[in-house]
């Protein structure tokens, strides 16, 4: 067997410090500790705090990776403290220094603790976070498909660290952004079929101009959660539901943009900007542009429009005219469409729900843009 | 090389520069475009949330027109939002037999067929990882010496990491700043990089989606850069034909050129400025071009 116990080393903390009461600013303090690779940042950061500094502050509970109290960044990363080993995030450092700041888009309380109360809880609230029963109430359990039950165990995995609203970039700008943690809850329910609410919520949610479509795309979520709750594709799953199951034409112009955008790319198989933005205010057709909401996002739009047609970035010829699929392709897309969007229930493949096929070249997991045909087999390629 | 190039529609439509200069640069990198004029939109990841079939349909569509094309290395684009959404699509789409089987089925009528395991690269990936940094560096004509360029790599193209296949071995998340040293120039680190432009709210939230690009192109100029460049027309959209207005929105002056990943490394190989469509931007790239020579900044 291989060797189990590896030696304790030095470890080096480099640890953000701020007291709001002090009247100082934030400064950074270093301590250098010894623990065995393995163990935690938090680790690190306790023992500093026992053998150096009684007073650096820290939250943590279970520091087993299921209370959510330890969220903080290291080197720049949002994530749990004691679910990071010392090894692992000196190798993701700049220098060698393990770089330990409390979490983005909420107020310090002191050192790395943040105000979770004052932002994640709140938003956490703001979604109606408990189930509304359908009625009547059935005289023994509710019978739920697994389907929707191993679906909403995704979002149910969320253990509030806030990892995720640290690093999301739509808040950073718009701090009333309902944000990821909270929407993610919010199709916890939205997605579980004992919930009588599913339109209210998905209403609700669409029409907040700091809902569901506030959310950039970012991913930053994703990369985030230490849960695997990928809150961005719940959120994408809420706006599907709300704008394509339920036609809530919510007047944040979402769903609106979403089937503009569709049937752009039906009527001419490439993108015709000129088209997609008037419409996505004025309505899906030719004459959206002309509708009033419309013509006040021209206007506002136009600085950039002039200068565009000026510099001859954009002709007014190119601009007005699309370009478009040669005709037997636009055939191609159009039956596509027919046949798809003809279906009596949209198809979604959930690969939270479905796993991985097993790979039969015995590789490992995750499929990338990396493997395969045509051509090189990524080993062959010059300069790897 | 031989590529299947799927050009894009944004690089055709609103930054033609972009499509442009490309076909300008290829020939000097020995890369031969076969360009997939039969294909559609990626969708953007927009027809995804629409519909999440129709998304994975339209793009095996393409995947299938670019496996017909004869001695081809692979897939090619130039766009990190095209990069991906196609990834996203492919990642279902090889994922699983059955759906597999079920998508082609829709593709049968029209003859193709979408064989799993495409390799598709943004043009930056087949420069790092194809052509080789040495190989580039050596066909640098000049040197972009003392230009500070930041890099903006647009999400798309760095998020999320498994299903982009960025690892320790392929670090994609580095190599702009990679790709800018080897052409000379000097890389500006800044908060911004790897954040998102804003643009996929534009029609829903102008505010928050022009504070975003305000605010990295202001934290870019901070940082001293000269220009930024990316791999991704979208963020252009944002950060340069809205620029003015997202200068309003965070209270400062901006000016600050945004440089398509192509027109830098044209620049760099001895194109002149005007064939890669730099005279199109609305920020003009003063600090980058001396416009009376058409010289690089600092050369
Ligand atoms: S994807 Fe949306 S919710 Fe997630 S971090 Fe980005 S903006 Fe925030
Ligand atoms: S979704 Fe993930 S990152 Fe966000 S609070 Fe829940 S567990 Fe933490
Ligand atoms: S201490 Fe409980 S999650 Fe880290």
């Amino acid at each position: 067997m291989a060797e189990v116990h590896k030696e304790p080393q030095e470890f080096t903390l480099r640890i953000r410090r701020y007291d709001p009461e002090s009247g100082e600013p934030a400064y950074w303090d270093e301590h250098t500790v010894e623990l065995e690779p393995h163990r935690s940042v938090l680790e690190g950061i306790l023992q500093a705090r026992a053998r150096f500094d009684g007073s650096i502050g820290i939250r943590c509970s279970c520091r087993a990776a299921i209370c959510g109290s330890c969220g903080v960044r290291i080197n720049g990363q949002p994530g749990l403290a004691c679910h990071t080993h010392l090894d692992k995030a000196v190798a993701s450092s700049r220098d060698g220094v393990i770089e330990v700041e409390p979490m983005g888009n909420m107020p310090v309380l002191k050192d790395l603790i943040v105000d979770m109360d004052q932002v994640h809880w709140k938003k956490v609230q703001r979604v109606t976070p408990w189930l509304v029963n359908k009625q009547p109430i059935p005289e023994r359990e509710y019978i739920v498909p697994a389907y929707n039950m191993v679906d909403v165990t995704q979002s149910m995995a969320c253990i509030q660290c806030g990892a995720c609203v640290s690093d999301c970039l739509s808040m950073e700008v718009d701090p009333l952004f309902i944000g990821p943690a909270a929407l993610a809850k919010a199709y916890r329910f939205v997605g579980d079929p004992r919930d009588a609410q599913q339109f209210e919520r998905l209403k609700d949610l669409a029409e907040d101009p700091h809902g569901i479509y506030d959310c950039t795309h970012c991913f930053k979520c994703i990369e985030a959660c230490p849960k695997g709750v990928a809150p961005m594709n719940q959120i994408m799953r809420l706006r599907r539901m709300a704008g394509d199951v339920h036609g809530i034409n919510d007047r944040n112009n979402g769903h609106r943009h979403e089937i503009v955008f569709a049937h752009l790319i039906r009527d001419h198989g490439l993108l015709w900007e000129a088209e997609l933005l008037p419409r996505s205010y004025g309505g899906d057709s030719f004459f959206g542009k002309f509708h009033p909401a419309a013509g006040a996002e021209l206007v506002s739009s136009l600085p950039a429009i002039t200068k565009a047609l000026v510099r001859g970035k954009v002709t007014p010829m190119g601009a007005l005219k699309p370009h478009k699929l040669p005709k037997q392709d636009l055939g191609q897309i159009h039956s596509i469409y027919d046949k798809v969007e003809g279906r009596e229930e949209p198809y979604e493949l959930n690969l939270y729900v479905t796993g991985y096929d097993e790979d039969e070249s015995g590789a490992e997991g995750m499929p990338s843009a990396e493997t395969g045909t045509p051509g090189m087999e990524p080993e062959e390629s010059p300069s790897r | 090389m031989k590529v299947a190039y799927w050009p894009g529609c944004v690089s055709r439509g609103f930054t033609p520069e972009l499509h442009g200069s490309m076909a300008k640069v290829a020939p000097l990198l020995d890369i031969e475009l076969v360009a997939l004029d039969r294909a559609c939109c990626t969708g953007a990841g927009v027809i995804a949330e629409h519909n999440q079939e129709l998304a994975d349909t339209l793009n095996a569509r393409t995947f299938a027109l670019a496996q017909q094309v004869k001695g081809a290395d692979l897939m090619m684009n130039i766009c990190s939002t095209c990069q991906g959404a196609q990834t996203e699509c492919q990642e279902r789409l090889d994922a699983n037999a059955d759906y597999r089987e079920h998508v082609n089925g829709t593709l049968a009528e029209q003859g193709l067929q979408y064989e799993k395991g495409l390799t598709n690269k943004n043009f930056l990936w087949v420069l790092v990882e194809e052509l080789g940094l040495d190989e580039l560096r050596s066909r640098v004509k000049r040197p972009l010496t003392d230009l500070r360029v930041g890099p903006f790599y647009g999400c798309y193209i760095v998020r999320p990491v498994d299903r982009l296949g960025i690892d320790d071995e392929l670090p994609r998340d580095t190599y702009l700043g990679q790709v800018i040293e080897a052409l000379g120039g000097t890389v500006i680190e800044y908060a911004g990089s790897h954040k998102c432009c804003g643009f996929p709210i534009i029609t829903m939230n102008k505010e928050v989606s022009l504070k975003q690009a305000g605010r990295h192109l202001g934290d870019a100029k901070d940082a001293d850069a000269d220009c930024l460049v990316t791999p991704c027309p979208l963020c252009h959209l944002n950060l340069d034909l809205q620029q003015p207005l997202a200068e309003r929105l965070v209270g400062r002056e901006l000016d600050m050129p945004v440089l398509h990943l192509p027109q830098l490394v044209g620049l760099a190989l001895g194109l002149e400025p005007k064939e890669l469509g730099l005279q199109r931007h609305v920020v003009k790239p003063t600090s980058v071009i001396d416009w009376s020579t058409s010289i690089v900044a600092g050369v």
